[in-house]
């Protein structure tokens, strides 16, 4: 299907429109938009109004006026976003973790740096590396160049399984304070992370946990199975033995008197109302009827060990997968899940749908539940459920039932069918506000709710994500509480540190190795599967070993290549575009984007990715380089004669409290 | 970091009517100095045979001595090759050719291949007419023995060591001219949008076919003091009009001032549609060509494009009347008449 123009964030559609050169100061390089839409035929729908909404904003001006047409200026690399977004996995993680340099340290056998590299992002590499949602594969370049991306995931895990004693490189709390009093309510990643970046400024942390033991939805949702208790308590206690005070079965019952006693507050509560089904029996039939995330929570406290032998699951997400395996394990023999929509619009992620069908587990599409049923005992024994088509209606295509009805026999139904949340322990008279569907109101890059002293950061603050944009929301939060305790502007954010390095070392000599892998993407070993049933607590993925890691890590385009032009020492030779194995460069007389896209060796129809445009030639002409399909390969770096192409290596790091103190010492 | 060219292209890469794309015309990665004007020129070919759907194994690549001599090996690396002594490459294009006739004939050599050490050789293959696309990649300079002057070097041009040089050029163009060659052009290594509709009505061309190019040598002969250098070409380059190569059955689609334009048909029935900026020059008149190339010499310009052509010329084929068939392909009945016929051919003798 054509997808263009849409992508999808939390499994909502989105619409994004590139935005050209000379408007980007102004907006951006995109210009994004929610559909507000789960179902892909309903987002289509939307698009092409909302697109040429959004190219209204900068198409409007130039419309008029042809003979001042907007030709290409010459890119600004020392913008530092540019180079960033050339490396496509970075740009897509939302804590921008430097993923080609930790492959390369993993190529190299530094597995400690290369976990260190991502601890300084992303917090949680051991955990991550097990179950992040990886926004950075399907942007993987090797998805355009090659097949299938990287396995960036499985090689963060690559550097935990590996690496060596850490201790002494974790950064040291100040046995002096600031002074500065914080409270973290949840203990779960995000208020983990703002701990973690404020603790070796010298604030005060205490963390109040209503669970008997930290890590939020990391311990409670995520099944032991995928993700192993020593591993998420490691990087866990690792932030509380940093200094941060923890406070366990600590439930909050009112914010205020939090408010008033320490310096900031960050709200890292999560989402945590599991969504309830109210259909004919439900009431009836509670004893056997439990929430998904409740139910997984109840299991990783070892107060559920068992369950009934037929169980059906009632969702398509990620919770119904943890939830349906989880059940095998516990001892159930007949598990389904059912799910309302089409198989191919199910909300989890492919890898989870896959790992569960392996295990055996039927998943029963264009199901929609109507009616617990129960024996004459009045215990649950089954549940009836219409089966639904596709039907074109109006002109749009929706799910309707076909009117066939099926029952499917079951002890238990397990209901993963969504997540709400929850604050009834904040009282509206304190100066939060809360807008449409009772969530807070929160700035998107500050973090920062209509109380001032108050942060959200994770689910808490805009509904379920996943485990990394916690951690991002916990980083930006850190920034601001760090700027509000100091009295700076919340706006004036820390910039990025960044780096653009040489890697010519002689003739014919590079640092770098650009011998990439033509391989496929390698699988991950899995666990003998007759045994991992009978286990809740046996890791089903063993990870790559250190042969399989090193040939995958080998893979990797090295996106954080740059190729850099410098017009002045170019003869217009043409060496360059005759070696390029892509056919990315060209040599061409100006004109504006759209015409220059169409004009190129090969067209530049992938909108997304930046044409990397030179100053004006001797011959008037421009080099322009289409970024999509670079393999960073340096070949036209090594045949340049005249030194104008050099590959350098772009270091970039995301702003964070470290050096936004840097900042705050020049305000003051 | 390895000097490999990856094996995986553009997924959007142009195909042609043989569902083959330019990276199937490549040959090995070049090991010439980086900046050379002979790769432009060998990716100029790879392009031109690209868009001709030129089957690569219908062809011979023929070379002798030399840094452009060794370019053979950096394009069509399916196709057929000979690299020759130095300068002698003209006599095995020549019996390759009366053996073969069938092949799409390539000869690559240099200035000092052609212009000195073969310029006999390089005479008598076009005063025989060979059917043949002719490569001299033009530098100036011996770069393979460390930059001494070649008889293609200019008068007042220094080598990079500043010494003077003090003889006059030999220019190969105007002699192919002299000598009956039937389709001669002169270009520049780094005008590919020249170069390549040239290359492609070469290799359409029946007869002899000189490209006459001007390749720098970025090593020896880039200097400001050279006139075979990047800058010094395009300061100095003066084009006869702009040059299309227009494919059997296709429509010239560029409109051209009345009177300012020439069409040539090429025996397969495709054209090349030259636009010229002087109405004073006449590429189909040899004496006409000759003196205008010499008057933009004394200009101080180089004038580059279709300089001469003459579709209606015999080659060497037609001339000696040979056989059509390839002679690896004839059989024993056409090669040994019988014995009726050797009898018939004794008595016209006796």
């Amino acid at each position: 299907m054509d997808k263009k123009y849409l992508f999808k964030r939390n499994s909502v559609w989105w619409v994004k429109v590139a935005v050209p050169s000379k408007f980007r100061e102004q907006f951006g390089f995109d210009l994004r938009q929610s559909t507000g839409e789960k179902d892909l035929d309903k987002a289509l729908l939307m698009r092409d109004s909302i697109v040429s909404d959004l190219k209204s904003k900068f198409l409007g001006s130039n419309a008029e006026d042809k003979s001042t047409k907007d030709f290409l200026k010459k890119t600004d690399i020392s913008d530092p976003q540019y180079f960033h977004k050339v490396v496509d996995c970075q740009y897509a993680c939302p804590a921008h973790t430097n993923v080609p340099e930790y492959i390369r340290l993993i190529a190299q056998k530094k597995y400690t740096d290369a976990y260190m590299l991502n601890w300084e992002s992303n917090v949680f590499p051991g955990i991550l590396g097990r179950t992040c949602d990886r926004p950075c594969e399907p942007a993987c370049r090797r998805t355009r160049t090659h097949d299938k991306p990287v396995a960036i995931c499985r090689l963060k895990r690559v550097t935990y399984d590996n690496k060596g004693d850490i201790e002494d490189l974790i950064p040291e709390t100040p046995k002096v304070k600031n002074g500065m009093k914080i409270a973290l309510i949840g203990g779960g990643p995000a208020s983990l992370t703002v701990a973690r970046d404020l603790l070796p400024l010298g604030y005060d942390c205490t963390i109040f946990e209503k669970d008997s033991k930290p890590g939020g939805l990391m311990r409670t949702n995520i099944p032991s199975f995928r993700l192993p208790e020593s591993v998420l308590d490691e990087e866990v206690y690792r932030i509380i033995k940093m200094g941060a005070d923890l406070k366990t079965n600590s439930y909050i019952e009112d914010l205020e008197p939090l408010i008033k006693d320490f310096d900031a507050v960050f709200i890292g509560s999560g989402a945590p109302k599991g969504k309830d089904l109210n259909l004919p029996g439900r009431e009836e039939a509670k004893e056997n009827i439990h929430i998904g995330i409740d139910w997984l929570t109840s299991i990783a406290f070892e107060h559920t060990k068992e369950i009934g032998k037929k169980v059906l699951v009632i969702g398509g997400g990620n919770t119904a997968m943890d939830c349906c395996r989880s059940a095998v394990r516990l001892g159930a023999k007949e598990v389904k899940v059912t799910v309302r929509s089409p198989f191919n619009k199910m909300k989890a992620s492919d890898w989870e749908i896959e790992e569960a069908m392996e295990e055996g587990i039927p998943i029963l599409d264009n199901t929609s539940p109507k009616e617990f049923l129960l024996d004459e005992k009045g215990k649950l024994c089954g549940m009836k459920f219409d089966k639904m088509i596709m039907k074109d209606i109006d002109g749009s295509s929706k799910l309707v039932p076909s009117g066939e009805e099926v029952v499917y026999e079951c002890d238990d139904v397990l209901l993963a069918i969504g997540q709400d949340n929850a604050f009834p322990w904040i009282r509206k008279d304190i100066g939060i506000e809360f807008g449409e569907w009772d969530m807070p109101i929160v700035d998107k890059t500050t973090m920062q709710s209509s109380h001032p002293k108050v942060f959200f950061g994770g689910d808490a603050a805009w509904g379920p994500e996943n485990i990394i944009w916690a951690v991002s929301h916990g980083h930006q939060a850190a920034i601001s509480i760090d700027n509000f305790c100091s009295n700076v502007d919340l706006n004036l954010r820390p910039d990025p540190i960044t780096n653009l390095v040489s890697q010519k070392m002689g003739i014919h000599e590079w640092s770098y190795d650009n011998d990439i892998s033509q391989a496929k993407r390698f699988e991950v070993p899995h666990a003998d599967l007759s045994k991992a049933l009978d286990d809740l607590k046996m890791e089903v993925e063993l990870g790559f070993d250190e042969k399989l890691a090193l040939e995958e890590a080998q893979r990797c385009l090295n996106c954080d290549m740059q190729t850099v032009f410098e017009e002045d020492l170019c003869i217009e030779c043409d060496a360059c575009v005759d070696i390029c194995p892509t056919d990315c460069i060209n040599f061409i007389d100006n004109d504006t984007e759209q015409e220059i896209r169409g004009k190129l060796r090969v067209p530049a129809l992938n909108l997304d990715q930046s044409l990397y445009v030179s100053g004006e030639l001797k011959t008037k002409r421009r080099m322009v380089k289409d970024e999509d399909m670079c393999v960073h390969c340096g070949l036209c770096a090594e045949r340049c004669p005249t030194g104008a192409w050099d590959m350098k290596k772009h270091k970039y790091i995301e702003g964070h409290t470290l050096n936004n103190k840097i900042k705050v010492k020049e305000v003051a | 970091m390895s000097f490999i060219k990856p094996i995986n292209h553009h997924p959007r890469l142009e195909q042609n009517k043989l569902g083959l794309t330019r990276r199937d015309y490549e040959g090995a990665i070049s090991t010439l100095c980086a900046g050379c004007g002979h790769d432009s020129i060998s990716a100029c070919i790879i392009e031109a045979c690209f868009q001709l759907n030129i089957e690569a194994y219908k062809v011979a690549k023929l070379s002798g001595i030399g840094c452009s001599s060794k370019a053979p090996a950096y394009f069509l690396n399916q196709s057929h090759g000979f690299n020759s002594v130095h300068g002698r490459m003209p006599s095995v294009a020549t019996g390759a050719n009366c053996a073969n006739g069938d092949l799409l004939y390539l000869g690559i050599s240099g200035d000092g291949d052609s212009a000195s050490i073969g310029i006999g050789q390089f005479i008598h293959a076009i005063r025989r007419q060979i059917n043949m696309v002719y490569f001299v990649e033009n530098n100036g300079t011996y770069g393979l023995t460390k930059g001494q002057f070649s008889a293609t070097n200019d008068l007042e041009s220094k080598n990079k060591y500043g010494e003077d040089n003090l003889f006059k050029p030999i220019d190969l163009a105007s002699m192919a001219i002299q000598l009956g060659a039937s389709y001669v052009a002169r270009s520049f290594s780094g005008d590919r949008d020249q170069l390549i509709p040239l290359i492609k009505g070469a290799i359409q061309h029946k007869g002899f076919a000189l490209l006459d190019i001007i390749s720098p040598c970025v090593t020896f002969n880039n200097h400001d003091s050279s006139t075979k250098s990047y800058d010094y070409i395009r300061n100095h380059n003066e084009a006869v009009g702009k040059t299309d190569f227009v494919p059997l059955g296709e429509e010239i689609t560029t409109s051209y001032k009345s009177g300012s334009s020439v069409e040539v048909n090429l025996h397969d029935g495709s054209k090349i549609a030259l636009e010229k900026v002087n109405s004073k020059f006449d590429p189909t008149n040899p004496g006409n060509s000759l003196s205008y190339i010499r008057e933009k010499s004394e200009e101080g310009k180089l004038l580059t494009g279709l300089l001469y052509f003459d579709e209606s010329s015999e080659d060497l084929h037609e001339t000696l009347n040979l056989t059509k068939t390839p002679l690896n392909q004839l059989k024993q009945g056409e090669l040994c008449p019988g014995e009726k016929t050797l009898e018939k051919i004794n008595e016209s003798l006796s």
